[in-house]
């Protein structure tokens, strides 16, 4: 017979779920909570300076290893704190467990101190969501939230625990089995069948590869049928670095910032078949003009994806790792040579970048450059804004998990957390974070957690002094008013970074900036490097917001573009 | 959730699809559910929930003002970790023509 208090049992739950880091604040509701971890030999606490970094945190160790990130919160103010980094956590399909303290069950509905209703704000941003009503449950409720976090479409799960509730004594005979993954079957044959069928008949498909190939590790079976198929293939956001950015197949990202040849390939092509992948309005720009001569074969493993925007000719619900196994067999080899020599031409006609836009002191450029220095088994992080779209564009990711950014929110301040949790995930390797001065203010209190746990962060701050896409779309869709876009103040990030204690340095105009990034990536621990941007530098090719993705403006030879 | 005059007779039951939803049975079910209604903007014309059996479980009716849609909701209740059942009645459900003749 085992007997402990509510706040003891989670965290051996913890320790039995192999959880090995927590990334929290503590506050009067979970103090128990805390009192408890101060207990334990395996599990290391990451103390952050504001809730939303711990949640961002967990999320990078998640993302980084595919396993569950946690995160502790009080009630309040602690939980209100946390709910963007769980809301993102729910767009991107992330498994974050986050546990909440709650005001003890007495008090709640009375307004007490710090009282917010944290499982009703949380219902529609969580793939589910408890508020623990007796300590006993507890044996069932933390094992289920992290198999319910892992398995299928992953997403986050919050667990409210009552101060009271962590306080109470409960006694039982039997641990229960950890909560895991469940594996999920494999789409039908006879749809599988139908859907080869249809991709051996296509003479323009195009397969797209979504986040979810990530999540699967579906990402060598994908390569499996792009190559038999010589399927050209396209990424989301979330799917970058599901296939090498090298691949000869591969067309880079769709969408709102894809490159212009992939774009006009897509409202060419005969064939769409999404894995993974969830038709956002980022992706496919205006749906109902969005590959408009396709058939659609669409792979997910939430049922409720397939023909949610666009109606699918064959959905394939199932383990997309799995159902791309299956599928691989019955694709008959072709060579689609004409396909493949009119995406040739499109992309030697549109190229993502030019030699210009690639000199080290300009956007393009200093991405390609950290590239050519990262280690192969390096991380990038990214916030939120331009810095992020061009990264985006031009950084060779080459494998899964290699890229943790915001897609589904695009929540600016994601980009520092997130990346020292991947960093404490893997403190060997070093971990880049492209940031803008915007997005880095939005969680700049951070700094003091990578100083404090002094990881192999290193931080460039691609620095335009705006809020350079806001900026960007009143520039192009406001008549040039420029309001509230526009920073008045310069700010030296270099010296705030030297105020937390960690290496800094300001890129002067005209310095040169290879033998900075050598230096930066050359030694251990956290870093900082201010990079000033042309406000000017924009983002190209763009698609309008609601517009077709046959709409694009700007980019290399645009001008050829009838 | 909508009403408007030209439904009231649909609003009664007749021909409007019925889900029938067997569900856990706890304080937060309802929220739940009708969340998964207002933040899909989905229309939900009535709404009828009981106990069943020894209290563990609760029926749900939901009565659905949605053709279009009906696929995709059906699937996203599905997807509730606390609905274990759905059941689809095209033709209505005489639980909400008996509670006509109440209200």
């Amino acid at each position: 017979m085992q007997t402990m208090n509510g706040a003891q049992l989670i965290i051996k739950l913890l320790e039995r779920q192999s959880i090995d880091k927590i990334a929290g604040i503590p506050g009067g509701a979970n103090l128990p909570l805390y009192d408890a971890l101060c207990e334990s030999q395996t599990i290391r606490h990451i103390l952050c300076r504001h809730e939303q970094g711990a949640g961002f945190l967990a999320q990078g160790i998640a993302r980084a290893t595919g396993g569950a990130g946690v995160c502790f919160a009080t009630s309040g103010p602690g939980a209100t704190n946390i709910l963007t980094a769980i809301a993102d956590a729910y767009l991107d399909s992330i498994p974050v467990v986050c546990i909440t303290g709650q005001v003890p069950a007495s008090l709640i509905g009375t307004d007490a101190f710090q009282e917010v209703d944290t499982y009703g704000m949380t219902i529609p941003i969580t793939k589910h969501n408890y508020l623990v009503r007796k300590a006993e449950d507890l044996l069932h409720i933390i094992p289920r939230a992290f198999e319910l976090a892992l398995s299928g479409r992953p997403g986050p799960v919050l667990i409210d625990v009552p101060k009271d509730v962590q306080v109470a004594e409960v006694s039982f005979e039997k641990w229960p089995t950890p909560g895991s993954r469940q594996e999920q079957p494999p789409a039908d044959m006879e749809r599988l069948r139908a859907a080869a069928d249809m991709i051996n008949r296509a003479k323009r498909p195009v397969l797209c590869l979504g986040g979810g190939i990530i999540h699967a590790g579906a990402s060598e079976e994908a390569k499996g049928l792009i190559e038999r198929g010589s399927i050209p293939a396209t990424m989301t956001l979330m799917g970058l670095g599901s296939l090498p950015a090298d691949h000869y197949l591969s067309m880079g990202m769709l969408g709102m910032h894809a490159a212009r040849s992939t774009n006009i390939a897509l409202q060419d092509c005969d064939l769409f078949i999404a894995a993974g992948a969830r038709f956002d309005d980022r992706a496919t720009g205006k749906i109902v003009e969005f590959c408009p001569e396709a058939n659609v074969i669409h792979m997910d493993i939430d049922p409720a994806e397939v023909s949610k925007l666009k109606a699918a000719h064959i959905g394939l619900v199932g383990d997309v790792k799995q159902t791309l196994g299956k599928l691989i067999p019955l694709i008959t080899p072709n060579e689609r040579e004409i396909w493949r020599n009119q995406i040739e031409v499109l992309q030697e006609t549109y190229p993502m970048t030019s030699p210009e836009a690639t000199v080290p002191d300009k956007p393009y450029g200093l991405i390609l450059k950290v590239a050519e220095l990262l280690d192969e088994d390096g991380f990038v992080a990214t916030d939120v804004g331009k810095h992020q779209m061009w990264t985006a564009q031009v950084f060779p990711f080459n494998r899964p998990r290699q890229l943790l950014t915001s897609g589904g929110l695009g929540t600016m301040g994601f980009g520092l957390p997130a990346a020292i949790g991947a960093s404490l995930a893997y403190p060997d390797k070093t971990v880049v974070l492209f940031t803008g001065d915007g997005s880095l203010q939005m969680n700049i209190q951070e700094l003091a957690t990578a100083v404090e746990q002094d990881l192999n962060v290193k931080i460039i701050v691609m620095n335009n002094n705006s809020l350079g896409l806001v900026r960007q779309q009143q520039n192009l869709f406001y008549q040039k008013q420029i309001f509230a876009s526009d920073f008045q103040i310069d700010i030296d990030f270099a010296a705030i970074a030297k105020g937390f204690g960690m290496k800094a340095y300001n890129a002067e105009p005209g310095c040169d900036l290879d033998q900075l990034f050598e230096k930066v990536l050359g030694q251990p621990g956290p870093c900082l490097i201010n990079i000033p941007i042309a406000k000017e530098e924009e983002v190209y090719p763009m698609v309008p917001p609601g517009a077709s993705n046959s709409e694009m403006l700007g980019g290399c030879n645009a001008e050829q573009c009838k | 959730m909508r009403n408007s005059a030209n439904n009231t007779i649909k609003a009664q039951g007749k021909d409007m699809t019925v889900l029938e939803l067997t569900v856990n049975n706890h304080p937060g079910v309802m929220s739940h559910i009708c969340n998964l209604f207002s933040r899909r903007a989905y229309n939900v014309e009535g709404i009828v929930c009981i106990p069943i059996g020894k209290g563990e479980t609760s029926r749900m009716w939901l009565q659905v003002n949605e053709e279009v849609k009906l696929e995709q909701i059906i699937k996203q209740v599905k997807k509730q970790e606390d609905v274990l059942e759905v059941e689809r009645h095209d033709s209505g459900h005489e639980v909400f023509l008996r509670l006509a003749s109440v209200v």
